[in-house]
């Protein structure tokens, strides 16, 4: 009886596990959402973006996926509408059933998904950079913070290159403002007086600066070194560079610094008037590295286009994707709360040569490179960290966010502790703008 | 720093001896790699030293290897060591010559290449030790450039070798400058005396060194550079008016340009027709689809692109006016909704078939860069240009109004459609007609914006709600209204932008317009008689 009882026992363990090893071949696929604008004005940025994730994809795909399940992309398009952003990042999450989005590139479509990622406990990882000053449990900034480009190269501006008068120069909207603000506060600390520092906003897509470079000509010529931050936005930046041009401003007299021109930008100008303006990135494509050579190649194949480039926010994307990828193996699941656990402190090789880690502030940790401008639309790299820096969501430079820490492990779970009152700040300081 | 500026120094009273002897020695290659290997090697500190060392070699190729290296196409083969001159970076595969040679090598992979990098500082000192060897040069031009180029740049053992070259300088332009070069430099050193030769000069260095004077420790140079500072000011504000009258003019004139179309369908036809801006955005893009014909004379591609962008714009317009205008003839709001829709879908149509990215339109070399009128007033070429474009086509669309038999019978069919036909007038034919030109117009814009804006698919929506302030601040109907209208918008918002910003100029004349059609619902010129109730 006995006997037959364990011989009984055995078949039936047999059957589960073949039962088990049946189901796991056609498992539900994983779901990954894409949330990038691919009609509209935002798509001249964002739709290279989804064909990034679109290529991660299906390399992983190529490579077994993912915890023996298949990868599948699901993609929306927002249409440069902010409001729709919420309303398609919902349909992700609740129709979908997605278990980790990818996607926005301007702050305020971001500050527009932001309550519905967070309601419905979502993922969202996000691939540009930004103005910081925010820090949600269920989002990922796989973007530059100020003081991973911003700070870093006004430090460069003002130790290498002796500059002694600031043009602050950006397009009218949140990351500028509170970019030039940080900086503001950052050049007043490093005792630069009020009248060494010129701000000027410009509606987006502005196209006729002949006026403002007349400006910032004479702000120049006080007999100090002046140089312009430039968090002017995507394709205003062509006209103001060919107005520089075309007023006889070189790079070796005003040098502009710009946070917002990337290979992507450059390859719709004409580059000669612009060669040694300086940009600041994480990322160049002409960093010279055996992975970043493969990633340009398989993006050229991808694409099919011998000249198509590649830029800072996709190698973002690339690093988000790998760390979420990791932690997904790491948790053994892609739930969410186990992800969002598993993914701290996890390291993946980036495409400069080194290793980003996802700190417990949701930021990773970056180089900061300073390149100059070619003339076929690449950097050249000038300057770079010597080692890499970990992402700050709460400025040190604003009194507000100072004494600000954000740190989602156990036990703190907190995105704006307070580390003078002890206390966590709640939700209402979390949204700072 | 200070090491670095004595080896320039060093560096450029090497390159003096250099340019003044002829007959240079030939270095052997193997001394060439050498060199080379240290200008590659060394930091960015220390390339200074490298740079000295080859022009020091008095080598024949010397010139051409900083050449190269001042515009980053100095590059070594990774494996072999050898180095290479780029000739052409784009793609992933370049096109090289050796750097010791001069041969040809073909392409190599770019993962392959080192570039020898320099940066902003490294590249002003080289501009400066090529300035100075072209101030040797026969061509008084280059002398002229080179002169200038030298202002605010110049050392003390670069002064003394200047001082020498001026004796022996017979152009008076030339003269000047270096006199002037000099004189910032002795100011800059301290000297009360040099203060006089810059009390008149407007050049921008000149002013930087008086600036800096004036916060000098010595009382005496202070006074007197704050002197010669009053005076320069004096001068520079007559310089400013024009130069912010220049500008109104020229934003004046794109606005024109984006208007004129308007101001004949929207004007003459009212047709309120939103999809004017995508007109134009597809003028713009047939300038760039005419340089990718072809390639290599972007001059004649542009000029070219004039009449086939006003084609390819009418062609557009005659379409949408028989597929969808004509059968809303008289009902404003479906025509604002209808062509709305279109704009919409000519945009996403050029973002699926060309790309959702900006396309390069390039600037010939006739249209970049300014036409100095003095030191501080000078006027950009492209501007120049689009202000003179503006013009013409405004004259043209006047001869065509007033001068043809169609303008005629454009008139006679707005002022009265049934009487008009009853005299002969085919008024379906002067419709397609006109809303062709009125297309074709918004087309010659598409090509003037393509040299001053970015070429996308947004391009046409930044000029829509502009074209039509224009028209109806100047007056519904009327050319002369949109021509004045346009120039003075323009010039309204240059006035306005320096002390209250851009976007706050925008909307101070935005406000403007509202409260003047408040008071003058007609616009500047309104119509009269009994056209204006039609």
């Amino acid at each position: 009886m006995n006997v037959k009882r364990v011989i009984k026992l055995g078949l039936s363990a047999l059957a589960v596990s073949a039962s088990l090893t049946a189901t796991a071949a056609d498992l539900p696929p994983i779901k990954v959402g894409i949330l990038h604008s691919l009609s509209g004005t935002m798509a001249i940025s964002e739709s290279t973006l989804k064909d990034t994730m679109l290529m991660l994809i299906k390399k992983q795909n190529a490579e077994g996926g993912l915890l023996g399940r298949k990868i599948e992309p699901v993609v929306v398009d927002p249409a440069s509408n902010w409001p729709l952003f919420a309303e398609k990042a919902r349909e992700l999450l609740a129709r979908d059933k997605v278990d980790v989005i990818f996607g926005n590139w301007t702050s305020v479509s971001r500050k527009s998904v932001l309550p519905v990622v967070e309601e419905l406990n979502g993922l969202l990882f996000y691939p540009v950079q930004y103005e910081g000053e925010e820090s949600s449990e269920n989002v990922f900034y796989t973007g530059a913070a100020p003081n991973q480009q911003a700070i870093p190269a006004v430090n460069y501006l003002m130790n290498e290159v002796g500059v002694k008068r600031w043009v602050l120069a950006g397009t009218d909207y949140v990351y500028p403002r509170t970019t030039n603000k940080i900086l503001e506060a950052y050049l007043k600390d490093h005792g630069v007086a009020d009248s060494d520092i010129m701000i000027n906003y410009t509606p987006f897509g502005h196209s006729n600066w002949q006026s403002i470079v007349a400006d910032i000509k004479k702000f120049g010529n006080q007999g100090k070194k002046t140089a312009v931050v430039s968090t002017i936005n995507g394709d205003a930046n062509v006209p103001f560079y060919r107005e520089l041009a075309n007023q006889g401003v070189k790079a070796s007299d005003i040098p502009v610094v710009a946070f917002s021109v990337g290979e992507q930008e450059l390859s719709g100008i004409d580059t000669k008037p612009l060669v040694g303006h300086l940009a600041a990135w994480n990322y160049f494509m002409s960093v010279d590295n055996d992975a970043n050579y493969d990633f340009i190649d398989s993006w050229i194949n991808y694409t099919g286009n011998d000249n198509a480039v590649t830029n800072d926010p996709m190698e973002a994307h690339y690093i988000g994707f790998n760390l979420w990828v990791q932690a997904v193996r790491k948790a053994g699941t892609t739930d969410v709360d186990a992800v969002k656990d598993a993914i701290i402190g996890v390291s993946v090789p980036n495409l400069t040569g080194g290793y980003a880690t996802m700190m417990p502030n949701h930021h990773i940790t970056k180089p900061v490179l300073i390149g100059e401008i070619q003339d076929n639309g690449q950097f050249s790299v000038v300057w770079q960290t010597p080692s890499t820096v970990a992402g700050d969501a709460w400025s040190d430079f604003l009194p507000g966010s100072r004494d600000l820490i954000s740190d989602w492990r156990k036990p703190l779970r907190c995105g704006n502790y307070n580390v003078v009152e002890k206390t966590c700040g709640g939700k209402e300081k979390v949204a700072a703008n | 720093m200070s090491i670095r500026r004595l080896l320039t120094q060093g560096l450029i009273v090497c390159c003096l001896l250099l340019s003044s002897v002829p007959a240079h020695a030939q270095s052997s290659d193997d001394q060439a790699q050498t060199l080379l290997q240290a200008l590659a090697d060394s930091s960015y500190a220390d390339k200074a030293g490298a740079i000295n060392d080859i022009a020091k070699s008095g080598d024949d190729r010397a010139r051409g290897w900083l050449d190269a290296f001042a515009n980053g196409k100095l590059s070594r083969i990774e494996k072999s060591g050898q180095f290479v001159i780029v000739l052409e970076n784009r793609g992933r595969n370049w096109t090289v010559a050796d750097a010791l040679t001069g041969e040809p090598i073909g392409e190599v992979s770019r993962r392959d290449l080192d570039s020898i990098r320099i940066n902003n500082s490294l590249r002003r000192d080289l501009d400066g030790i090529l300035a100075v060897i072209d101030l040797t040069v026969k061509d008084p031009a280059r002398r002229l450039t080179a002169a200038r180029a030298l202002r605010g740049s110049i050392d003390d053992t670069m002064a003394e070798r200047i001082g020498d070259l001026l004796k022996d300088e017979d152009d008076s332009r030339v003269r000047d400058a270096l006199k002037e070069a000099i004189a910032i430099h002795q100011v800059q050193l301290g000297d009360v005396s040099a203060v006089s030769a810059l009390s008149g000069s407007l050049n921008s260095e000149a002013r930087s060194a008086l600036t800096a004077a004036t916060r000098s420790d010595d009382p005496e140079l202070a006074a007197a550079a704050k002197d010669a500072l009053k005076k320069i000011r004096q001068k520079l504000k007559w310089n400013h008016a024009a130069e912010t009258l220049y500008f109104g003019l020229s934003l004046g004139s794109v606005l024109v340009l984006a208007a004129i179309g308007l101001a004949i369908t929207f004007g003459v036809m009212g047709v309120i027709n939103m999809a004017h801006g995508e007109l134009i955005m597809l003028g713009a893009y047939t300038t760039w689809g005419m340089q990718q014909l072809l390639p290599g004379q972007p001059g004649l591609a542009l000029i070219l692109a004039i009449p086939a962008g006003f084609l390819v714009s009418a062609l557009a317009g005659i379409a949408i006016e028989r597929s969808v205008i004509q059968f809303l003839k008289g009902r404003p709001l479906e025509t604002l909704l209808a062509t709305f829709g279109i704009s919409l879908i000519l945009q996403q149509l050029v973002r699926t078939v060309i790309s959702p990215l900006n396309r390069t339109v390039i600037t010939p070399d006739w249209m970049s860069g300014s036409v100095m009128i003095n030191e501080a007033l000078s006027l950009t070429l492209n501007r120049l240009y689009v202000i003179g474009f503006a013009l013409v086509v405004f004259a043209g669309l006047m001869l065509i109004m007033r001068k043809t038999r169609l303008g005629l019978e454009v008139r006679a069919v707005t002022q009265n459609r049934a009487m008009a036909r009853a005299m002969g007038i085919k008024a379906t034919r002067v419709d397609i007609l006109t809303f062709a030109l009125g297309s074709g117009v918004a087309g010659l814009a598409g090509v003037a914006l393509s040299q001053i804006t970015n070429v996308g698919p947004n391009l046409g929506q930044n000029y829509i709600i502009d074209s039509f302030m224009v028209v109806v601040f100047g007056g519904v109907g009327n050319l002369w209204g949109t021509l004045v209208a346009g120039l003075s918008l323009g010039t309204i918002n240059q006035l306005l932008e320096p002390w209250a910003g851009a976007v706050l100029a925008k909307i101070v004349v935005l406000v403007f317009i509202i409260l003047f059609i408040q008071k003058r619902p007609r616009g500047l010129f309104p119509q009269k008689g009994r056209a204006a109730e039609g």
